[in-house]
């Protein structure tokens, strides 16, 4: 167990995002509670010869860049970096840290993305092969390495403190918010800047993901395309979008009268050691992760009143995760709820997401339910969250996150206990 | 070409790479200092030049471009 006190429990102050279910956090966290999916015929490009033409795209309208870039750079930043710089500035101004003096050098940003920015790569490649190499731009590195948004949230924010990105698939977002509150747990920071982004809405993403099967194929129905848990499950639905929060110590909260959210009272991590796409059929590797997310909280399973599933709607993801919650919970699995039915697979994002989903919980006293969750699969024995929210109690929630490579990231969050 | 047509169309490449306002370029100009234009805007500012009129600008020449002015006597020497 970490050892805690009020200089070095991490809170969370501030929430952002852009993600397909909104732009703002009311508008997001009404979608999520609504159970209504997200998805639709891919608008990004056209897709009609692809495979898998439909997808969950955050609307260029909500998303309002030029609110938060000028022209120039709007031009050099990836759609992932728009996404993510917009999502962390909400977070920064939500916190209401903006001006108060902080001090720069123990403020830190920790990002996750999954590739980086996918999109201008397939474009410069293009560019070069069609006009040589002196046509690439000189702006390409820049905008597509995976710890762009890392860099410019950092210039924005002014925060001069620790500052890196992880790179762990769809496990980043929950490692961008652990990595985050161990800076705070080990006293390196502050205040932490933490999310994740991805933007995979791209033709040769979509191309790629449709091969290994990985995706739902609905193409006639994508509304319901994205089920957790669900009988009918048949693959993710890809999503683009961003999640940051404001992640402080407690002291440092509570000093300038910010408004508390939640705590992160716990953070584990493991790898599945076992193939490089398919889980642990038994899902072991993602149990050791939550085990260890309870013991660095010193926690025990029956502290736990709710669990935020990674939940993609594939057929074995969902068949491990259930598993892994036998090996914690036993027989005694909280209500679990899979939000990906509503937002889709926000990749490296997600697990941000879902943790600034955890917190709303916490916030509101609300569990949203699972969409499209019809009729549990064989494989699934658990109580799922699905038709209308469901009252929270005030226990802890459990937000998990896996990604293709093993990586296996869990996140407690808890209400601030005075 | 004439140097009046050249002007305006670099003009018009520094509002839309450069993202600046329309009247901040001037014949007087510095990309770096008045333009706000750091050394890749500059490389991308020269890609944009060489495709606009069709020209290869090597390095070695564009070293000492300080200002619009400048950029426009050497796109005019290229073009005839």
């Amino acid at each position: 167990m970490v050892n805690r006190n009020d200089e070095n429990r991490a809170v969370i102050t501030g929430l952002g995002v852009k993600t397909p279910a909104g732009c703002d956090i009311d508008t997001f966290w009404t979608r999520v509670k609504s159970g209504n999916a997200t998805a639709r015929e891919i608008t990004n490009f056209d897709a009609s010869a692809l495979t898998v033409h439909f997808a969950c795209e955050v609307d260029d309208e909500a998303l309002a860049i030029e609110n938060y870039a000028n022209s120039k750079e709007v031009r050099r930043w990836d759609r992932f970096t728009q996404l993510g710089v917009a999502a962390a500035i909400d977070a920064f101004k939500d916190s209401g840290l903006e001006g108060t003096g902080f001090d720069a050098h123990r403020a830190a940003v920790v990002t996750g993305t999954g590739v980086g920015g996918i999109l201008t790569l397939e474009e410069q490649w293009s560019i070069y092969q069609e006009k040589g190499p002196r046509a690439v731009s000189p702006f390409f590195v820049p905008s597509m390495m995976a710890n762009a948004i890392a860099g410019h949230a950092s210039i924005i924010c002014g925060f001069g403190g620790v500052n890196f990105n992880v790179t762990t698939a769809c496990a980043a977002g929950s490692h961008a918010i652990g990595e985050a509150a161990r800076l705070i747990w080990d006293g390196t920071a502050d205040i932490v800047l933490s999310g994740g982004a991805e933007a995979g809405v791209t033709p040769l993403v979509m191309s790629a993901f449709a091969r290994m099967g990985a995706l739902s194929t609905r193409n006639d129905d994508p509304l319901r395309a994205s089920r957790p848990f669900d009988a009918d499950r048949d693959g993710f639905v890809m999503a683009e979008g961003a999640g940051f929060v404001i992640m402080e110590s407690y002291a440092h909260a509570k000093k300038r009268g910010a408004n508390i959210l939640a705590e992160v009272v716990g953070y584990g991590r493991s790898g599945d050691a076992h193939h490089i796409t398919a889980p642990l059929p038994d899902g072991s590797g993602a149990a050791r992760s939550m085990q260890m997310a309870l013991d660095t909280a010193g926690l025990k399973p029956s502290d736990v009143s709710h669990i935020n599933a990674h939940a993609t709607s594939t057929p074995l993801n969902d068949s491990g995760e259930t598993q892994a919650m036998h090996h914690i919970f036993g027989n005694t699995v909280p209500p679990v709820s899979g939000t990906k039915g509503v937002t889709g697979h926000l990749i490296a994002a997600a697990g941000a997401v879902e943790a600034v989903i955890s917190t709303l919980t916490i916030r509101d006293k609300v569990l949203p339910p699972t969409a499209n969750f019809e009729k549990p699969g064989d494989d699934i024995d658990i109580d799922i969250v699905h038709g209308e929210p469901r009252p929270y109690d005030g226990g802890t929630v459990l937000s998990n996150s896996f990604g293709f490579g093993g990586h296996n990231a869990s996140v407690l969050i808890s209400p601030v206990a005075p | 070409m004439q140097r009046e047509e050249i002007f305006t169309t670099i003009k018009d490449l520094a509002v839309e790479l450069l993202g600046v306002d329309e009247a901040k370029v001037t014949n007087e100009a510095r990309f770096k200092e008045d333009l706000d234009a750091d050394s890749l805007d500059i490389v991308e500012f020269v890609m944009g030049m060489e495709e606009k009129f069709n020209v290869e600008l090597p390095e070695s020449e564009v070293e000492g471009v300080a200002t619009v002015g400048q950029a426009v006597d050497l796109v005019s020497s290229k073009v005839s």
